[in-house]
């Protein structure tokens, strides 16, 4: 347990300070072996994010909660979690934007699909090895060119929505098939596929096309859009698969 | 390995849950497709069997059935043309919550004159014809 917070709080911050309920999804496997709820009380200001209120909870409250957070500015994409039922990034989400009705509780839970490891912290390697598994690094042919690589405007905004990706896997862990099939590349690896693949200045479109053309590749995907909607970036990723699923059809990159 | 913490129900919008009825219609189908093979068969073996086999299904409860059936094909149908779009349109995956709606007010417009239609016999046979 950490030192609770004494200090006091000047009349003017007081004045909007308002208490949110969290509901918290708790797993640790060496205490208990089975997940459970536990609500905490949160002061929050105006504006504040989940990620402030979870901030306030492992610092004054209960220092086991554990969750994962770098930046806490919505660019790295470490503390992506399931908030009330949907997944999001705890530092983007605005605290009045989840708790809108007067004492309505907040759900916190691990992204689903991925082993939980403690609370809030799953392990992301099944993740990053789909990831890896379609190459995502420039491939191409022959001598190495002594000045860089040029690429028009039009070539460059043909896969421009997919280099916004953080790999906060709040994608992958949305959508209905990589909950039940982990071999299931996920729509992130597609999304990183699309980048190279409809790159201009890459050579590799072919084996990449190849691996996401197998059994667990874009054919798994049913379009439930989850993923789309639980993009941080506003990446279209359904949209992506889609054009990777038209260019393996017709062959045309 | 203990069991991952399942937790609540994730909560798609549209797009994940015309995928559920697409699934669950999907299903329901197969299953009327067993038994139709199944019973229209049966008047090769024996049209008077058949026959017997038809007068079982004139009940209210196989009558409700029936539009369910409908239902079930024209949803599943009407789906199946909006994944198509947005597996082939260009801008389909940007519209495919209006195409969600627009598959529900179709099936809605038929179903509700439609299951009027095909349920004004088996009401009139349980309650009594008004004309």
């Amino acid at each position: 347990m950490t030192a609770l917070d004494d200090r006091p709080v000047s009349a003017a911050d007081a004045a909007h300070v308002t208490t949110v309920t969290l509901k918290i999804r708790r797993y640790d496997p060496e205490v208990d072996p089975d997940a459970n709820w536990q609500t905490f009380d949160v002061p929050v200001e105006k504006g504040d994010r989940l990620l402030d209120a979870l901030h306030h909870v492992k610092w004054y409250q209960d220092g086991s909660l554990a969750f994962r957070r770098s930046c806490a500015h919505g660019v790295c994409g470490s503390d992506a979690m399931r908030i009330n039922g949907v997944n999001r990034l705890a530092c983007k989400v605005l605290i009045k934007d989840l708790a809108t009705k007067e004492g309505q509780e907040i759900l916190v839970e691990p992204i689903k699909g991925l082993p939980v490891e403690k609370d809030l912290i799953v392990d992301m390697e099944p993740f990053f090895e789909a990831f890896r598994s379609i190459k995502p690094f420039l491939i191409t042919d022959g001598r190495e060119p002594t000045r860089e690589r040029l690429q028009s405007a039009e070539d460059r905004a043909r896969f421009d929505d997919t280099t916004k990706c953080i790999m906060c896997a709040a994608c992958t862990t949305s959508c209905p098939v990589y909950w039940t099939d982990e071999s299931y590349f996920g729509p992130q690896a597609i999304v990183m596929a699309h980048r190279f693949i409809f790159d201009s200045r890459d050579e590799g479109a072919e084996e990449r096309l190849e691996i996401l053309n197998e059994k667990e590749g874009v054919w798994r995907c049913r379009t439930t859009f989850n993923c789309t909607d639980a993009c941080p970036r506003g990446i279209e990723v359904t949209k992506a698969i889609q054009e990777v699923k038209r260019a393996l059809i017709f062959r045309r990159v | 390995m203990p069991a991952a913490p399942a937790g609540t129900l994730y909560r798609g919008r549209e797009g994940m849950w015309s995928w559920v009825a697409h699934r669950v219609t999907g299903v329901l189908i197969f299953f009327f497709l067993f038994a139709h093979v199944l019973d229209t068969a049966l008047v090769r073996v024996s049209p008077d069997y058949y026959n017997r086999i038809m007068d079982t299904y004139k009940t209210p409860v196989v009558n409700l059935m029936e539009v369910g059936l409908v239902g079930a094909v024209l949803y599943h149908s009407l789906n199946g043309l909006r994944v198509m779009a947005i597996d082939f349109w260009e801008k389909g995956p940007r519209y495919q919550k209006q195409m969600t709606y627009a598959v529900i007010a179709v099936v809605l417009l038929v179903m509700i004159p439609g299951t009027y239609f095909m349920m004004q016999h088996t009401v009139e046979e349980m309650f009594g014809s008004t004309t």
